[in-house]
């Protein structure tokens, strides 16, 4: 009977655990984002979409860093998505069962999960070291090297939840093994593809550490990319770490936007993904 | 019609040909792309390397070892850094370890079939908040927490214990590699508990059917029967989770501290090397100073390289175990 009542201790004790693990981690959760929301719309103001950023002690907006995060996120997409695409496409039809997929497949993974600092460093050691100065195409290739590896995993994927009958009809129309790729595969796989790459865009929105040392920041309107260019994340670093108040408001201000952005985008992809499945 | 037929029979050997060219192009861009995704991981490797030759000729091992860091006198050695980061990853995984496997037993077992998709999105929307969120929630609101809350606590309860006394002896300012460890830790979680999930519910019914047959409490099920079934997945995971946690940047940066000076209390600031990295890049005046924060990089690089290497080994293993390709 002992022996009995210690193993249903022992059941209750694992389950009580593991109950309050997941409590734990919605509890993080529910924290985070009610700290964000508070802080965030407390700080909300129209000037904040339509001003600068201010120099320390008087109030502005975050108009500038809003561009130039569009703009680098945007440039960021149209660089990394085609080749993902490519390279994804490479991995499960073109060079499907290839070493060199496998080998390309392997390391993408890693690719996805490297630091994104050392990202940063690379794209300074290339593009700024070379150029002689920050500027917001070094942060665009930076962001597009992160985006990269999340579209090529998606789309090889995608591309292989395709049924093989949809190939086989395609070569038995006689179709090139290209025209099967590009006007049948990828309408089937459109939409699974088209979620790899917002959920790549609601990653690389927040990246910080890669634009560091990329596109640096600028406190002032600038619409170029060959020169340094204010963003979001990073100004939401300095005036975090800065000692002014009214900084630190306009940080939880871009810090709101930029997670409502960021978690729109994901539970959209996931309604999507849904929506695809039934 | 059947003059189009006719005409397409005709144009059919020339299209067939054109078609094979076509394929030979498609293929080589696919190719190339593929390629291309290598050198860049190759390249990122080459440029770390080659920018740090500066700081690895002039100190060589002692880059790693020594313990000074002193940017007006040019020396630099990077052993806090990595003592920063290996002992803030490893706070880190003791914490979202256990939690990891407990959320993925609750998601499999317990939680009632309705409630586990929605709470499975909320703890991977865990890794969906940008780091810079986790950094700014960890500065203003839970390193002064833990400054108020749990430090003092800690330090009048552990620190006169023997041998980890000294891990909880210090000032309760809240900064510091506990709270960048613990902040770490969450951040991890949802990796770790995503591929926990996976496992545990791919596990054989048969085999827990037979565990139940048997008579064993659901506690002897997870311990005797899914634990060792999916180990090797879940070692996996833990390196899959201790490689986000060693090249974590901004949330550690805020919480950490950035000081130069080694301590063995957890409550003291710390810094890692990607704090540092990110914290002095930009004042970095010297060829010497840029280049020993370049070399900095590469080690994490060749570090986190490694980890992630093996998480892969043993996850692509359990995938074959499990019958499928990918």
């Amino acid at each position: 009977m002992a022996v009995r009542a210690g193993r249903r201790v022992a059941d209750v004790v694992a389950f009580t655990f593991a109950t309050a693990a997941t409590l734990f981690g919605l509890v993080w959760l529910a924290w985070i984002l009610w700290t964000t929301l508070r802080q965030g719309a407390a700080a909300l103001t129209p000037s904040l979409f339509t001003q600068m950023t201010p120099p320390p002690g008087t109030s502005g907006g975050l108009l500038n860093a809003f561009y130039g995060s569009a703009a680098m996120i945007l440039l960021g997409v149209v660089i990394g998505a085609p080749i993902g695409v490519a390279a994804g496409t490479y991995l499960a039809e073109h060079g499907r069962y290839t070493r060199l997929a496998t080998i390309v497949s392997f390391m993408n993974d890693i690719l996805l999960s490297a630091p994104s600092i050392v990202i940063g460093l690379f794209i300074y050691q290339l593009v700024v070291r070379t150029a002689g100065h920050f500027s917001g195409y070094a942060g665009a290739l930076a962001l597009a090297m992160i985006l990269l590896p999340i579209v090529v995993r998606t789309t090889e994927e995608s591309l292989r939840l395709v049924p093989d009958q949809m190939r086989e009809a395609g070569f038995a129309l006689g179709l090139p093994r290209w025209r099967v790729t590009r006007q049948i595969l990828y309408k089937a796989a459109l939409s699974a593809i088209l979620t790899g790459v917002l959920l790549g865009v609601a990653r690389i929105a927040g990246e910080t550490a890669p634009l560091l040392f990329t596109a640096l920041n600028n406190q002032f309107w600038s619409s170029s990319l060959n020169a340094p260019l204010a963003n979001v994340p990073v100004v939401i670093f300095q005036y975090a770490m800065s000692p002014y108040d009214e900084w630190h408001a306009l940080a939880w201000a871009g810090a709101f936007v930029l997670m409502a952005f960021v978690l729109i985008l994901n539970i959209l992809v996931r309604l999507l993904a849904r929506k695809g499945n039934q | 019609m059947n003059a189009s037929a006719a005409q397409s029979t005709e144009l059919g050997p020339a299209a067939r040909r054109s078609g094979a060219g076509a394929d030979r192009l498609f293929q080589l861009i696919t190719a190339v792309a593929a390629w291309f995704v290598l050198l860049l991981l190759g390249g990122a490797a080459l440029s770390m390397a080659w920018g740090g030759r500066l700081a690895f000729q002039t100190f060589g091992w002692h880059f790693i070892t020594a313990r000074d860091w002193d940017a007006v006198g040019g020396k630099f050695g990077a052993f806090v850094p990595i003592y920063g980061t290996l002992v803030t990853s490893a706070i880190a995984l003791i914490i979202a370890v256990p939690v990891s496997i407990g959320i993925a037993l609750f998601l499999t077992d317990i939680a009632p079939r309705w409630s586990r998709g929605p709470i499975a999105i909320a703890i991977e929307l865990l890794a969906a908040i940008p780091s810079i969120i986790y950094g700014m929630w960890g500065l203003f609101v839970f390193a002064p927490f833990m400054a108020t809350h749990v430090e003092p606590w800690l330090t009048t309860h552990f620190a006169s214990k023997p041998l980890i006394g000294p891990l909880f002896d210090g000032p309760p300012i809240g900064i510091g590699m506990l709270t960048a460890g613990i902040v770490l830790g969450i951040m991890v979680i949802p990796f770790i508990a995503a591929v926990a999930r996976e496992v545990f519910s791919a596990v054989p019914a048969p085999l827990r059917e037979s565990a139940v047959a048997l008579g064993s409490t659901r506690w002897e099920i997870l311990s005797r029967v899914t634990l060792p079934y999916t180990r090797s997945a879940i070692i996996g995971a833990i390196f899959l989770g201790l490689g986000r946690a060693l090249g974590e940047t901004m949330a550690v940066t805020f919480v950490l501290g950035n000081a130069h000076d080694l301590s063995i209390s957890l409550l003291m600031p710390s810094n890692s090397i990607a704090a540092a990295i990110a914290n002095e890049f930009t004042e970095a005046d010297t060829d010497l100073y840029r280049s020993s924060l370049i070399a900095l990089g590469f080690l994490l690089f060749v570090v986190t390289f490694i980890v992630l290497t093996i998480a892969k080994l043993l996850l692509l293993r359990v995938n074959r175990q499990l019958g499928r390709t990918n």
